[in-house]
């Protein structure tokens, strides 16, 4: 109740949350994923999170007891709420929501008040995830992110506002570099974004190399960007290391959008990094991975976190590392009132719409782990009863803030779950043959054992179907046991399915944008309860 | 017939005697593999680019047997050694008995 | 999610000699070995339509490029002439699914290297 969370509250401090001035000359500071949260946020981390391979067991595939046992932490203290899952309801009413641009603005402004020339480094997914962000084509956080005084970053979903609008605001408006070693030009394959800037601090040369996401062709629709060409590009990246190495550099950043799977790969492929500020897969490590003599860093997303590196780089090579995963309690950090001003100004226009309520959460809506979470399972319900289908498929992504039981659900937060360029809630029929082939090629996205075939993102999401999945098995058998749920019958591979879904990565894909099958469907039901469910069964882990 | 064919290459236009040089091609085409049916169901012909060379100063750098395999506006990327000033000249011979040629200039110091 | 149809215009029944027949037609049969010869391919593939490959076999007259799982394996051969610097040239192929892409170096010598690559072909989409 309210008490506790006052008594809880009380416990925690901005001063230490954000820490003491670190050792060392150099301080980096790591923000990703925003995905163009400005508010404070409900995040819940994931239950399911599964490792393969090399990193089955390893961070961040941990979860609950696991996780808190790798990391010191205690069973209902702050970090446990802000790192895993269990108890994010009642823990939640505590801690209170978590992020906020005007919060981070005051993490960023205390670090740089002992550290003026802190690197401050986006990770990308940071233009695309909210209402504001999709009307204004990603304008809202280009001028909030040039106004936190970002130094670089690098990309994923700012891909999906189309090429020439990424050009438009790397040309005429973003202050910082735009950095994508592995961008080509797809015509005649040459770079297409500067892979690499070099910033002098202290006497050092910091050579920030950027690395947009390699598979944005594969995982998002690539005639949005057609006259550019990704993938890892390891060579060229080897290049670059020694060439920052020739030119002096002291230090060598890779601020990739990857994924940490990927990354963990890369440090061992690749010597000659210090530092990989990792992206894209979401995952909160409250300490540095070291991989040889590469140490990786994850800082989770939705804004609910900042890391700050406090480097010791001395004699041209890096000496020392200290890092602070500070969580940003809404509660707790005070809103710079600057920023916040700022971003009031960017909700302003819409302020009006995005509160509408549209119905109330009974229960908690989330969306984040391996399968289906309740987020997910409202989305599919409402593609099944909107749109007339037997079976509804949605995508695993991992972006996505949650709703609190008891809560209102505004048209703010459907938003925050569907707000993209490609939104068509589309109808289609398909042959139980192919539902199989979907979603074993989805699987070995997500549980290749090898992470350079992984894509990041999570297992698509099932409305109207069970189905069995083998982690451990080869690609074309993971899945059995397909069910229809309406009729509690195998699916037949011959027949035909009216299947309905969204955010297909072809060209000239029709239907309604999904969020308004979403809100649809909240209205006609007015409270929300979804539980979790129980319809993937999932082995070999 | 294929329509709009157009070569483009790129070849720097200096390099010093016997260095290597980067040779990129493409030549708008849809090569059309011969095992795509139309709407009506009938296999539409196969059309394709079959054979590309690059020669320079009457000497063969590469010669390339091409199949359906090869992509829409075929593309290629070699490398080429020049030791004397002349004219690259680039060749694609297309199924329908249509050749088409590209030039290109480099001075050698 | 949802690029469901194999779009590459590969698809369907063919009478293609197999891609034993192809390795013997150009080799006449020989023994091929491991090493010095390089393809390099993505591991996913961005776009099965235009896979972009490159291979480097140094001393190589000609390199075959095979792709075993098309329908038609032909891929199409390079032949270098006297004034090529290297042995080494990029294009880009058409594939009709996940599959082995194979290389072939016929050398000055007459021998045979060969190596190959998975190429993940995928239907995508979601993402994080
Ligand atoms: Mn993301
Ligand atoms: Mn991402």
């Amino acid at each position: 109740g309210a008490w506790s969370r006052l008594a809880a509250q009380q416990r925690l401090t901005q001063e230490d949350l954000i820490g003491p001035p670190g050792p060392g000359n150099l301080t980096l500071i790591h923000i990703t994923d925003i995905h163009a949260q400005t508010q404070p946020v409900w995040f819940r981390e994931p239950e399911i999170n599964l490792g393969v391979g090399e990193a089955r067991g390893q961070p961040p595939h941990l979860t609950a007891e696991e996780f808190r046992a790798a990391f010191g932490i205690a069973k209902g203290s702050a970090l446990d709420y802000a790192l895993t899952w269990e108890d994010f309801v009642a823990l939640g009413r505590e801690y209170g929501r978590m992020g906020g641009l005007d919060r981070i603005a005051t993490v960023v402004k205390a670090i740089r008040a002992d550290r003026p020339d802190a690197l401050l480094l986006d990770g990308g997914d940071t233009w695309q995830g909210s209402l504001p962000a999709l009307r204004t084509a990603g304008q809202d956080m280009v001028e909030l992110l040039g106004a936190l005084g970002v130094d670089a970053m690098t990309a994923h979903w700012e891909f999906t506002l189309g090429s020439d609008r990424v050009r438009e605001i790397v040309e005429t408006q973003l202050a910082c570099p735009f950095l994508g070693a592995n961008i080509f030009d797809a015509e005649w394959d040459e770079p297409a974004f500067a892979p690499m800037a070099v910033f002098e601090r202290g006497g050092t040369k910091v050579a920030v190399i950027g690395q947009a996401f390699p598979y944005l062709p594969v995982a998002n629709p690539r005639w949005l960007f057609p006259d550019y060409s990704f993938g890892l590009r390891l060579e060229r990246l080897a290049e670059l290391v020694a060439q920052a190495r020739e030119d002096g550099a002291g230090i060598v950043v890779l601020l990739s959008h990857n994924g940490f799977d990927v990354d963990r790969k890369v440090a061992r492929d690749v010597p000659g990094i210090d530092v990989i500020l990792t992206g894209h897969t979401h995952d909160a490590i409250p300490e540095p991975v070291q991989v040889e003599q590469t140490f990786l860093i994850a800082s989770g997303s939705h804004g609910k976190f900042v890391s700050r590196l406090d480097l010791d780089v001395r004699d041209g090579r890096m000496q020392g590392l200290t890092h602070r995963l500070i969580p940003v309690f809404s509660d707790v950090i005070a809103p710079d009132p600057e920023m916040a001003a700022r971003v009031e100004a960017t909700r302003v226009p819409f302020a009006e719409e995005m509160a509408e309520v549209l119905g109330h959460a009974e229960s908690l809506l989330y969306r984040r782990g391996n399968f289906n979470g309740t987020w997910d399972d409202v989305i599919c319900d409402a593609l099944l009863a909107q749109r007339d289908a037997e079976i509804a498929l949605s995508p695993g992504f991992r972006w996505g803030a949650s709703v609190m039981p008891g809560e209102a659900i505004t048209r703010e937060d459907v938003f925050n779950v569907t707000a993209m360029t490609y939104p068509a809630a589309y109808r289609t029929e398909m042959t139980g043959e192919m539902l199989k082939a979907v979603l074993e090629d989805v699987a070995d996205n997500l549980f290749n054992p090898d992470p350079y075939y992984q894509q990041g993102g999570d297992m698509v999401r099932v409305g109207g179907l069970a189905y069995r999945i083998d982690v451990g098995a080869p690609m074309g058998s993971r899945i059995s046991d397909l069910t229809l749920l309406a009729s509690g019958e195998p699916v037949d591979p011959a027949r035909t399915y009216v299947v309905a879904g969204w955010a297909s990565v072809n060209e000239g894909t029709e239907g309604p944008p999904i969020w308004e099958v979403v809100e649809a469907h909240i209205r006609s039901l007015g409270t929300i309860r979804a539980e979790p469910r129980t319809h993937v069964t999932v082995t070999g882990i | 017939m294929a329509e709009n064919v157009t070569p483009r290459v790129r070849v720097p236009e200096t390099a010093t005697a016997g260095e290597a040089v980067l040779i990129k091609t493409l030549i708008s085409h849809p090569m059309e593999s011969g095992q795509r049916k139309d709407a009506q169901g009938n296999t539409i012909p196969r059309s394709i680019i079959n054979r590309f060379t690059c020669d320079f100063n009457g000497q063969n750098v590469i010669d390339v047997t091409l199949e359906p395999a090869i992509s829409t506006n075929p593309y290629f990327e070699f490398e080429a050694q020049v030791n004397e000033s002349g004219t690259f000249v680039f060749t694609w011979y297309d199924d329908d008995g249509s050749v088409y040629e590209e030039r290109k200039e480099i001075a050698v110091s | 999610l949802g690029a469901f149809a194999a779009a590459t215009g590969l698809a369907g029944p063919s009478l293609a000699a197999t891609l034993e027949e192809r390795i013997d037609a150009f080799t006449g049969g020989a023994a091929m070995a491991e090493g010095g010869i390089t393809l390099t391919a993505p591991e996913i593939a961005e776009n099965g339509n235009t896979v972009p490959i490159s291979v480097e076999a140094p001393g190589a007259v000609a390199i075959m490029l095979l792709a075993s799982g098309n329908p038609n394996p032909d891929v199409g051969t390079f032949h270098f002439g006297p004034l090529a610097a290297s042995q080494r040239a990029a294009t880009r192929i058409r594939l009709a699914a996940t599959q082995e892409v194979i290389a072939i170096a016929q050398m000055a010598d007459g021998s045979f290297l060969r190596t190959s690559r998975e190429v993940k072909v995928t239907i995508g989409g979601c993402g994080g």
